[in-house]
């Protein structure tokens, strides 16, 4: 049995952002993109339990889901979706950007990104305090008097305080991920000014990448099950 | 010749391995090097520290919640008659019980203690993939544990491990507390899969095929997939359950319009597979103890290998057999138990293999090897059970009785813990250097085998007679069985409380262990005991299977495969 007689700390060329436990680039590399591939499993099957819990609302409860859509305003929805796609796009040319080595592509791309979840951001905020101010809230705090006296056409049949607690467990989870993507975006750009990456090492910038394009997946699905139930 | 080479150095490692090279454990020194270790084998450790103190935190309320049940009789319609505790301080003890031993003590048992010291070893490579995100989840690990346990001091929880609604929306008990601390721990276990999925896809050693793969990096692979594709179902439902009690959400309340039984779906969508994470990292040691032990090769690799992850995939979709009496529709139902007897197979296949392995070799009855044997008796006895269980009409007369307490303690306990202390006895050497005790070894076996026995056949008794679970009183005629349980468990105590003795006395005068003990093919055994800091000397190749030992006489029959 033969052995390689090459000890861990001696082999010299290892370049600086390979951590040590790995042999190469490509290794650490391939490491780091299976590890967010899991990753995003993970997320697909957490809000999976959402979906299911919509799914079966909505077997319950039709005629709630035809009338209660009515009070989200689809046209916020739909701008939403383009800050959204729009950002995915800009997303993917920052990691074009890493893979032809252009820091300034790289830079700018993740700011516009940031900014496109920013605007997202905004708008949900004023969708939500229009709903706080109508009293179209989720479970108990369902107050169709208040929403009736603002002129809001709140009298829905079947069970709109569970309409409303899924529209906003749903859009709060993932306006949670939008968040935390946002900060992400803020670490990448300090990196990217640090010179952190290039072709051979951009590993982190690809995989919130990934992690904002299954973001912005989940959005394409609820927009259309929340917003235009028909 | 290759085991020439195995037996010069282990010598002259033996004598320099203190001079020659520092291990992990005193490459650094101060309590600030180990809490901001990133080091697989420290966090392993510490996690083994943390997960045998949750172990003696749940078993005193195990001891308690026995003791109460020596002496309650109702007294008839007149009054109730209390003993030790109330109803309510019983039901809090129970439910702190099942939730630490279930969160806190086997899920993370043998993957995040065990696992992440061996995993990498037995790969070849110097650490984990991610070694932060490692420390990361001991850190998530302990503060969804402090989480758990600060529902104690707000009032602890009374719902029973399993958090059913409407009880656990309405109760006025802590369990807002006790579900994020749940919610937190199962982020642990996420990024734990995680870090262990990618570590056995990309970090192993040249030469390190699927197939030459020990099977207890098998049974950890299944494990992690497991971990990752069903706790996050788990994390949202409890989410659900937690927003639910602060502001009513009402998706499971049924005055709202909700339905209570689905969150019976999602949390054994779950907990059901959660069942594997615990069991099959139990597999896995099995396989590497009775191998090395019987010095032959383990029959049937690949159908070790492979059930696991049958079991993993099947084990998904059975979870209905928990809600036989909940109200699904008898199609349903009727699927449901069909899977479950399915799920039997590969389970069984693993439990022949094992007997086959020890049939024909040359046995080393060590203490590893003891606990080794009560595992495969112990679990023997509860997966049966569960098949019982797994029969419809059996399971609506056996369904919330001490006969389910009984099942899944003999696959828990009997079967997950034994197997996890049986580990401790065999890579004890490994993990610190020194030997334990045989003798006192064999003595604690024989008490956690008899005292489990005696604390758990009863209760199969008492289930069949009717004996419901999560009472704290109970009819005249069950006392003396509940007493005899209440006996076994104090010798079961007993027998743990002896093991916690001899590891003590091996850590501060044991003796030295040599890099092998066991005559170990797998890659652990390579490095010298303790390992150092980054595994091994050199990076090793592998050119043999894991349980290729010299004594097997290659002149008879052909082996194939290599
Ligand atoms: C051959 C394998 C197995 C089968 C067929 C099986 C079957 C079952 C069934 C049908 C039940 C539901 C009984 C009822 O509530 O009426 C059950 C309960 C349970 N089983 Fe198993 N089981 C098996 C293995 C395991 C293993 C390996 C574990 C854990 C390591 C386990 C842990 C549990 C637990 C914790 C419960 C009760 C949960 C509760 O209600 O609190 N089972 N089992
Ligand atoms: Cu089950």
């Amino acid at each position: 049995m033969s052995q390689q007689t090459a000890h861990a700390s001696t082999a010299g060329h290892h370049p600086k952002y390979l951590a040590h436990h790995f042999e190469s680039m490509a290794q650490q590399n391939a490491a780091g993109k299976l590890g967010m591939w899991l990753f995003l499993g993970q997320e697909v099957l957490f809000f999976s339990g959402l979906f299911l819990a919509y799914i079966l609302a909505r077997i319950f409860y039709p005629e709630t889901f035809l009338a209660a859509h009515e009070l989200l305003d689809w046209k916020l929805g739909a701008l939403n979706t383009v800050f959204l796609l729009t950002s995915s796009l800009t997303m993917a040319l920052a990691v074009r950007g890493a893979q032809v080595n252009s820091q300034k592509q790289m830079y700018w791309n993740i700011m516009a990104t940031l900014i496109l979840g920013g605007a997202f951001m905004v708008v949900k905020y004023f969708e939500y305090t229009h709903k706080f101010h109508d009293g179209l809230l989720p479970g108990k705090l369902f107050d169709a008097a208040k929403a009736m006296h603002n002129g809001v056409p709140a009298n829905i049949p079947g069970a709109p305080a569970i309409f409303f607690a899924i529209y906003f467990v749903m859009t709060g989870t993932h306006g949670l991920h939008v968040l935390i993507g946002m900060g992400l975006m803020i670490w990448l750009l300090i990196r990217i000014k640090r010179g952190d990456f290039n072709s051979e090492n951009h590993v982190y910038l690809e995989n919130v990448g990934l992690y904002w394009h299954i973001v912005d997946l989940i959005w394409i699905f609820l927009f259309p099950l929340l917003y235009l139930v028909r | 010749m290759e085991s020439n080479r195995k037996n010069v150095p282990q010598g002259a490692h033996a004598a320099t391995a203190g001079g020659a090279e520092p291990n992990y454990i005193n490459a650094h020194k101060g309590i600030w090097s180990w809490m901001t270790t990133v080091d697989h084998k420290r966090l392993g450790l510490m996690y083994l520290v943390g997960v045998l103190g949750f172990f003696a935190v749940g078993g005193i309320f195990a001891l308690l919640v026995r003791t109460q049940l020596l002496g309650p009789i109702f007294k008839g319609a007149s009054g109730k008659q209390e003993w030790l505790f109330s109803g309510e301080t019983y039901n809090k003890l129970f439910t702190l019980h099942g939730a630490v031993m279930v969160f806190l003590v086997i899920i993370p048992s043998i993957p995040a203690s065990l696992g992440n010291f061996f995993l990498p070893l037995m790969l070849g490579a110097k650490d984990v993939a991610f070694p932060k995100l490692n420390l990361m989840s001991f850190y998530v690990y302990i503060l969804g544990g402090a989480f758990l346990l600060f529902s104690i001091f707000t009032g602890a929880v009374d719902t029973g491990w399993t958090f059913y609604t409407p009880y656990s929306s309405t109760t006025s008990t802590s369990v807002v507390s006790a579900v994020l601390g749940v919610f937190i721990l199962g982020f642990s276990s996420i990024l734990t899969g995680v870090n262990f999925i990618v570590t056995i896809h990309k970090m192993r050693a040249p030469g390190l095929t699927w197939v030459r793969l020990p099977l207890f990096v098998w049974a950890q692979y299944a494990t992690s997939l497991i971990q990752v594709l069903a706790t996050p179902v788990l994390a949202i439902t409890l989410m659900l359950l937690a927003i639910e009690r602060t502001i009513g959400v009402g998706i499971f309340d049924p005055k709202l319009g909700g339905d209570p039984v689905l969150f019976q779906h999602f949390f054994w969508f779950y907990s059901h597979p959660a069942v594997y994470i615990m069991i099959l990292p139990a597999f896995g040691v099995i396989s590497e103890i009775i191998t090395i032990n019987s010095r032959k090769q383990i029959f049937g690799y690949k159908a070790i290998a492979m059930s696991s992850v049958a079991i993993a995939v099947i084990g998904f979709l059975v979870w209905g057999h928990h809600m036989f009496t909940s109200g699904q529709s008898e199609l349903a139902a009727a699927v449901f138990s069909f899977l479950t007897f399915a799920v039997a197979v590969p389970t069984a296949i693993k439990t022949f293999s094992w007997v086959a392995t020890m049939y024909g070799g040359s046995l080393r009855m060590n203490s590893a090897m003891w606990y080794a044997q009560a595992f495969l008796f112990l679990f023997t006895i509860g997966g049966l059970t569960g098949l019982f269980l797994g029969t419809l009409s059996v399971d609506i007369h056996l369904h919330d009785t001490y006969f389910v307490v009984a099942h899944f303690h003999y696959v828990m306990m009997g079967g997950t813990m034994t197997a996890f202390v049986g580990a401790l006895h065999h890579w004890w050497p490994k993990m610190t250097g020194r030997m334990l005790n045989e003798f006192w070894g064999k003595v604690s076996c024989f008490f956690v085998f008899a005292g489990f026995n005696i604390a758990f056949f009863s209760q199969f008794v008492l289930g069949t007679k009717g004996m419901p679970r999560r009472y704290a009183n109970y009819l005249p005629e069950f006392q003396y069985l509940h007493q005899i349980s209440t006996i076994g468990s104090y010798l079961l105590g007993l027998g743990f409380f002896i093991t916690l003795c001899y590891m003590i006395q091996s850590l501060i005068n044991g003796e030295k262990a040599p890099p092998n003990p066991w005559g170990g093919r797998s890659l652990e055994w390579e490095t010298d005991s303790p390992p150092i800091e980054h595994n091994f000397h050199h990076q090793p190749v592998v050119t043999h299977g894991p349980y290729e030992f010299p004594e097997i006489d290659h002149s008879q029959a052909p082996r194939g495969g290599h």
